[in-house]
């Protein structure tokens, strides 16, 4: 009986690496048209910049009133982006949400190319990037720009450690199995496992790391948007004069966080076609996540405006009609309407968790937040204290020019080729988590 | 009476050469020296710029300050001085004498003006009036606060200035200001002439990528004179002073700073952010002038 458990267990096994190494291996052209699709997204973005280091950023639409625009919503949304990794390796691992595990490769790849791609926005916003340099020579620690920067490197540093801990195992099967694989990446797989042999000894202290990194990530990850998030109430704006600025930011980002892994997986399962692995219940499980963090978004969104909208007070009541009824309240109604109340009432229904319904509303739920956050940013800025007046009117609206769309393009771009060369560079499911082991209970089975 | 003419022709032309000669004379140390006649005073042999050696007597030398002070110096205040400027709304009629002056002393192009006058109407009751608004050099300024690498600082004198070289172009300070004092060089700026080095207590040369804003003029102030914009008023409505010394002028009368307050009710914008700004506004009560819009043309 127990020999028997064995055998089918090491037929599992080989299965498992069978499926889930054999995208690593040199395959089909899809990919590389997609990669260079990508390609010339970032080469036009790069255009795009060396236009704006050549002319300044007048060949924004940035003005003295509007003087934030797309590339700061923009990495806003991409920090938010970025806490998906905390989500599944941290969050759902240490409250035992087993259903995750195959996830927690995916988040963690996106969150790195997420926090990567928005350090790179927050340069390209920069006045004068050449002093770049001066933020390390003259920080201030009373700025919260600084304590951004602190934050984002943190959490970057943790980010890669987190899914590089828990790679070691997964670098030595494709060590082992991979005799075919071109040979920077043997070499690759080689260096990087570090001589890992799966010894009682390196498994005790994997999963002594990895449990202290997923319990050091939770209050890094919640800082980092809730600093980013301080970045705009630490400032003299009526728009963004909120306490509840920093949970309604990290709730929203949970709720992109999720909506982006929904976008992945369904992709991730069909080019590699690894639907065994990438259920229809877990979809499911994701869906119902989804849910969860919509309503909790939806709270903070409904506390964010509420107390304002009541008391209707000066420049904030303006805001306030501005974003309701003004020229933002298309956009406004749009992204509260598709992007938060659509995706509860669907996911709500079994039907609406199948893949495809699934697909169609995280895209939804991504555009909302990416437009979302343009209206945190961008109409608070055209409603200061004292009225926009004595200057051209073109400083009165903020339609973004061609080269910030091509950059925002371009982070875009740059984010999923990050994602794409990983993913033809790891295993994307952790394998040793998904074999099934003496000692070592089985976790696809709870799926 | 001719000959007498001649002789005085004769001394205004000898007075005039050794103009000339102190002014060849006046390198970037000495101010000048006078034509007083040779006496047994110690001589200082000097070279001009054009090369040649002069001799000069030592009493008439005079140190001058030539150049702006550095970013480096710049960032200390003038000792036991605290500026404030006043501003009495009755008596501005959006002449923008002001804007011109400070555009012309700073370089600036009209689509970034430090000054900008406001038409302000608190409730629909009363009757509008004209806001001239400049960097109200808060003293608990929050560009200052939110600045990543201490390119805008505040002075021991109240002044907030930018130090232009150090600025790295973020833009926090603009989204900070609650006053909207800060304009920005979006592009190059148009080339401009000045044979200074740059200070922040001249604004001049900007900077591309850059943030910018009122200084209240610290150059002309280290000369114990007033900014631009106040002397360009023609209605006297800007008053500026030392709260230390509690007076302030507006280029024709010098009045006690705590007398004026006080007598007329003297506000700050927004005093409930916390920011205690350096400008009072005087009510617009009593005008001199009744309220005009705008003329056509005018930005708004």
């Amino acid at each position: 009986m127990a020999k028997d458990k064995i055998f089918l267990n090491d037929q599992f096994n080989q299965k498992v690496e069978k499926d889930l190494l054999a995208h690593l291996l040199p395959n089909k052209k899809v990919g590389n048209i997609f990669i260079f699709v990508l390609l010339a997204f970032i080469l036009v973005g790069i255009y795009a910049y060396y236009r704006q280091l050549r002319y300044g950023l007048i060949v924004t639409s940035m003005r003295d009133y509007t003087s934030w625009g797309v590339y700061i919503s923009n990495f806003v949304f991409l920090v938010a982006i970025s806490l998906v990794g905390s989500l599944f390796s941290s969050i759902l691992k240490l409250s035992k949400a087993t259903w995750s595990t195959p996830l927690t490769r995916i988040s963690e790849i996106i969150a790195i190319a997420a926090i990567i791609c928005a350090s790179v926005i927050i340069i390209v916003d920069m006045g004068r990037p050449d002093r770049f340099i001066n933020v390390l020579i003259h920080g201030r620690i009373q700025s919260p720009i600084i304590w951004d920067v602190i934050i984002i490197t943190t959490y970057l540093t943790i980010s890669v450690l987190l899914l590089y801990i828990s790679l070691i195992p997964d670098l030595a099967i494709c060590r082992d199995k991979l005799t075919d694989a071109p040979g920077w990446k043997k070499w690759f797989y080689k260096v990087f496992s570090i001589n890992w042999h799966g010894t009682p000894e390196q498994n005790n202290i994997l999963h002594k790391v990895s449990f202290m990194l997923s319990v050091m990530v939770i209050p890094v990850a919640f800082a980092i948007h809730t600093v980013t998030s301080w970045l705009f109430s630490t400032t003299w704006r009526p728009g963004w004069d909120s306490t509840n600025l920093g949970p309604y930011f990290v709730s929203g980002a949970l709720m992109a966080g999720a909506a982006v892994i929904i976008v992945a997986m369904y992709f991730i399962r069909n080019a590699l076609n690894i639907k065994e692995y990438l259920t229809d219940k877990l979809f499911d499980h994701m869906g119902k996540l989804l849910v969860l963090l919509s309503l909790v978004y939806l709270y903070f969104n409904i506390n964010e405006y509420l107390g304002p909208a009541f008391k209707m007070v000066g420049v904030e009541g303006e805001h306030i009609i501005e974003l309701f009824f003004g020229k933002y309240a298309s956009m406004y109604w749009l992204v509260q309407v598709f992007g938060l109340v659509l995706p509860i009432v669907v996911l709500v229904f079994a039907w609406g968790r199948k893949p495809l319904p699934m697909l169609i509303i995280s895209i939804l739920v991504l555009l909302g937040a990416w437009f979302k956050r343009f209206l945190i940013v961008i109409p608070s800025l055209q409603h200061p204290y004292l009225p926009i007046q004595d200057v051209d009117e073109s400083y009165r609206h903020y339609i973004p020019s061609w080269e910030e769309w091509a950059i925002t393009f371009a982070s875009f771009a740059g984010c999923l080729l990050i994602i794409t060369f990983l993913v033809k560079l790891l295993p994307v499911i952790p394998i040793w988590e998904t074999k099934k082991e003496e000692g070592n209970e089985p976790k696809q089975q709870e799926v | 009476m001719k000959n007498k003419a001649a002789g005085h022709r004769r001394k205004f032309l000898k007075s005039s050469v050794y103009i000339g000669v102190s002014a060849i004379a006046s390198s970037p140390f000495i101010q000048r020296c006078s034509s007083k006649e040779p006496d047994k005073e110690k001589k200082v042999k000097l070279l001009t710029t054009d090369g040649t050696l002069v001799e000069v007597n030592q009493s008439n030398l005079m140190k001058m300050s030539h150049q702006p002070a550095s970013p480096k110096e710049a960032r200390k205040g003038i000792p036991g001085r605290h500026f404030v400027m006043v501003v009495d709304l009755s008596r501005c009629r959006n002449a923008r004498k002001c804007i011109k002056a400070c555009d012309h002393h700073h370089q600036l192009t009209p689509d970034r003006p430090f000054i900008k006058v406001l038409r302000m109407q608190d409730n629909k009751a009363s009757s509008p009036y004209w806001m001239p608004k400049k960097c109200f050099h808060c003293d608990n300024p929050p560009c200052v606060k939110v600045c990543p690498v201490g390119a805008t600082y505040k002075r021991s004198d109240a002044l907030v200035l930018i130090d232009n070289k150090r600025c790295i172009g973020c833009r926090f300070c603009m989204a900070a200001c609650p006053y909207s004092a800060r304009v920005f060089n979006w592009g190059k700026p148009k080339p401009q002439s000045t044979d200074h080095s740059y200070s922040p207590e001249t604004s001049v040369p900007s900077q591309i990528g850059t943030v910018e804003k009122c200084d209240f003029c610290p150059d002309m102030l280290r000369q114990d004179k007033v900014p631009h914009c106040i002397t360009a008023c023609p209605n006297g409505a800007l008053y500026f002073g030392d709260q230390i010394a509690d007076s302030v002028t507006n280029g024709s009368e010098t009045v006690r700073l705590s007398t004026l307050l006080r007598d007329k009710a003297a506000y700050r914008y927004h005093e409930e952010l916390g920011t205690e700004p350096n400008v009072y506004y005087l009510p617009p009560s009593d005008r001199l002038f009744p309220f005009k819009e705008a003329p056509e043309g005018q930005p708004s």
